[in-house]
């Protein structure tokens, strides 16, 4: 589904600045992985290049999505193939509502992929559904995009909009942090319960425990912009108890 | 044609006005001395009293200075290029009786402004008086509103056929002396609207008036009247566009409301003006003075502007709480592309006890366009226990533009009230972008979000025009961001 290959990105203000320095990575349909590593590494970045954000330039590599590079697409035509980001840090949006937002989102990608467009009281059954998924009372529909929200309502509401939006492909950038237990429980379900045979999802993470409650396929280490390390949920477990060092370590000699 | 399709296009797109629709005019000279007001005055058949409103406004206007007080840059115009007065041959010389006295090609005009005046076309549910230069074309609905009382007609026939309304309460509100836009107007004022609501009326229909300025030479010297009588009620709004010049022209007008015990008048503008190319050549300066007199207890006047277009906007849409309890409202958006500049706002003038006002004020600049918001809230030692709640935001687009706030407070009453929020946001890459990556692009994402800051002005729109009113922000913002 999504193959990225050899990939060199700078910022485009700093073109000396080179902050993935050939990342390799493979995902499948049905899949789900994560990403982890520590400040810094690159992790972010390689979520938001593959979104399609503009402050970062390509300069060597490649992203193929479903055979096809995507390097040359807007964001929103990226959106349109079903590629999702849930944000690090959700912007707000005054004077928007969430149902708003979504409706027009979901109205847009529905249509350039040749699916039903929804009028307003088929969307509004639609996004009530997806409230449950999340524990949202049905008012968050009427309130404006994170204007005002706390930290773990943004970050359950980036889930909320990937339940609505129904992505193939999902990138949750760092959804995780900031969650106190109970938080973290729902979104861990809301990703669970989205999870299935045609759709992949990619955890960014910074820490181990999202992965008591999602059970990732292939957990990868992120380090100066390099995948150091890839293996399965037994790696995040090691590095739960040995930190990122000795990966340092390792990579420097290789 | 429906009333949202009228709006859209009556403010949409690249600018889609700016034809010029070929018409003979009058001769009239340029120019401005005592003859040419005589002059004014005679072709309107004015009775005496009329000329002399206009000839006092003359003298105090060439004692007065043009101020340079607010935040605008601009080349002062040269008063003896303009022509005063600018009114397409008309048929015998009258005023049309029917649509078949219309010229033709005003007609079609109209019609390609989205306003048709045909009547089997005409928008339901909305009066309009359409105004061509100085003159008002024609009016819809007259006899559907007599008959409810309600007169609306154009200032020059209200001036004939019911002079002593309009002598009690011309220059009333805006003396002919206020300032120095407000007394040229007063020498050389042209045609506008003039609303007369009797009292326990509630008017049947929207009124709406249709400014086009066609003539390059002319200025625009509005004046409307609108009076609500005791406990009657009325909700009118002006839409305004010219065609691109490659000089400025001048629109200069004055719009007075009176609203009497419990009337309430609700006044809304969409203006759209010619505002110049990217370069800053051309384009209305636009200069008005309005104001509202909550004359009656338990009175309202409500201001609500939408100003998309012109190359300068200048004014100040003001509340008058003579009369206790009543309330005052000013909710306005300001959009500044390109070379625009604005310095417009409000002033709220508390004198009657428990008076109330409120101030939301949207501006948006982009482009290498100055967008100020000046605003006066006075409160006055017998205002006992006046409130007022202002808020004052400002979006920047881009990293050229300017935006500014300047707020003025005086209160000489201890009990009174007064709340200023102010805020200036930027829309930033990371905004767009987040909106893209849930499948928008980027005008569209522009838009929600401008949208979104307005939407406390937008939802003050009377109902037809405040979705497709949406659109507008959106458009002409379009391709903004870099």
């Amino acid at each position: 589904m999504l193959e990225i290959k050899d990939l060199h990105v700078c910022v485009e203000e700093d073109p000396s600045e080179e902050i993935l320095k050939g990342v390799n990575l493979t995902i499948n349909k049905g899949e789900i992985h994560a990403i982890m590593g520590p400040n810094g590494s690159g992790k972010s970045t390689l979520s938001k290049v593959v979104a399609g954000h503009e402050a970062y330039e390509v300069t060597q590599g490649d992203i193929l999505y479903n055979g096809e590079s995507i390097l040359e697409l807007e964001a929103d035509e990226r959106a349109h193939l079903g590629i999702f980001l849930a944000f690090q840090y959700p912007v707000e949006v005054p004077g928007v509502t969430n149902k708003n937002l979504l409706r027009q989102a979901y109205n847009t990608i529905a249509e350039e992929q040749g699916r039903e467009e929804l009028d307003p009281l088929q969307f509004e059954d639609h996004a009530r559904e997806q409230l449950e998924l999340v524990d949202m009372k049905e008012e968050f529909l009427e309130r404006s995009v994170n204007a005002g929200f706390s930290g773990g309502e943004k970050k359950r509401n980036e889930i909320f909009q990937m339940a609505v939006l129904q992505p193939k492909l999902a990138f949750l950038d760092e959804t995780d942090s900031g969650l106190d237990i109970d938080a973290l429980k729902i979104v861990a379900n809301g990703i669970n319960e989205l999870s299935g045979e045609d759709n992949a999802t990619v955890l960014v993470t910074h820490y181990q425990r999202i992965l008591d409650y999602v059970q990732p396929d292939h957990v990868h280490v992120m380090i100066d912009g390099k995948i150091a390390k890839s293996g399965d949920k037994d790696l995040a477990i090691k590095l739960e108890e040995k930190g990122y060092d000795w990966l340092s370590k390792d990579a420097s000699v290789l | 044609m429906s009333e949202t399709e009228a709006l859209e296009s009556m403010v949409g797109g690249e600018y889609k006005y700016g034809f010029t629709t070929d018409v003979e005019y009058e001769d009239f000279p340029t120019g401005i001395n005592e003859d040419i007001i005589r002059e004014i005055s005679r072709r309107k058949d004015e009775p005496e009293w009329v000329l002399e409103f206009r000839l006092e406004a003359f003298e105090k206007w060439k004692q007065m200075e043009e101020p340079d007080w607010p935040n605008v840059e601009y080349e002062k115009p040269d008063f003896e290029n303009i022509q005063y007065y600018s009114s397409p041959k008309k048929k015998d010389g009258k005023k049309a009786e029917s649509l078949d006295d219309v010229d033709p090609q005003i007609l079609e005009t109209y019609e390609k402004l989205g306003i048709p005046l045909q009547e089997q076309k005409q928008l339901q549910g909305i009066a309009v008086d359409a105004v061509f230069d100085s003159e008002s074309i024609f009016t819809t609905f007259k006899e559907k509103l007599a008959e409810a009382g309600v007169i609306f007609c154009s200032i020059s026939e209200a001036i004939q056929d019911h002079p002593e309304i309009v002598k009690e309460y011309l220059g009333s509100v805006v003396p002919k002396g206020d300032n120095f836009y407000a007394a040229l107007n007063s020498a050389v004022f042209s045609d506008g609207s003039f609303v007369y609501v009797p009292e326990d009326t509630v008017c049947p229909m929207e009124l709406s008036t249709y400014f086009r300025i066609n003539n390059m030479q002319s200025g625009q010297f509005e004046r409307t009247l609108i009076i609500c009588e005791d406990n009657s009620h009325v909700s009118y709004l002006e839409g305004c566009t010219a065609p691109q010049y490659q000089d400025n022209q001048l629109h200069a007008a004055v719009v007075e409301l009176v609203a009497l015990e419990d009337a309430e008048i609700k006044y809304s503008t969409i203006q759209n003006w010619y505002s110049g190319d990217e370069k800053g050549q051309g384009g209305i300066f636009n200069f008005v003075t309005k104001r509202g007199h909550c004359r009656g207890d338990n009175s309202k006047i409500s201001w609500t502007q939408v100003e998309t277009g012109s190359a300068i906007t200048w004014k100040y849409p003001s509340v008058i709480m003579q009369g206790d309890n009543s309330v005052g409202e000013f909710y306005s958006v300001a959009v500044t592309n390109q070379r625009q500049q604005a310095d417009t706002g409000t002033k709220m003038i508390h004198v009657g006890k428990n008076t109330k006002s409120t101030i939301i004020s949207k501006g948006i600049s982009a482009g290498e366009s100055n967008n100020s918001y000046r605003g006066l809230v006075k409160i006055s030692p017998r205002a006992d226990g006046a409130q007022n709640y202002s808020v004052c935001d400002s979006m920047l687009i881009g990293q050229t533009c300017g935006a500014h706030t300047f707020p003025y407070i005086e209160s000489a009453n201890p009990t009174a009230k007064v709340e200023h929020e102010a805020s200036t946001s930027r829309v930033g890459e990371e905004q767009i972008f987040y909106l893209q990556q849930r499948g928008m692009d980027e005008d569209d994402a522009i838009s929600l979000i401008v949208n979104g800051f307005a939407k406390e002005v937008l939802q003050e729109l009377p109902m037809e025009f405040a979705v497709e009113a949406d659109k507008l922000l959106g458009i002409k913002l379009e391709g903004s961001v870099g």
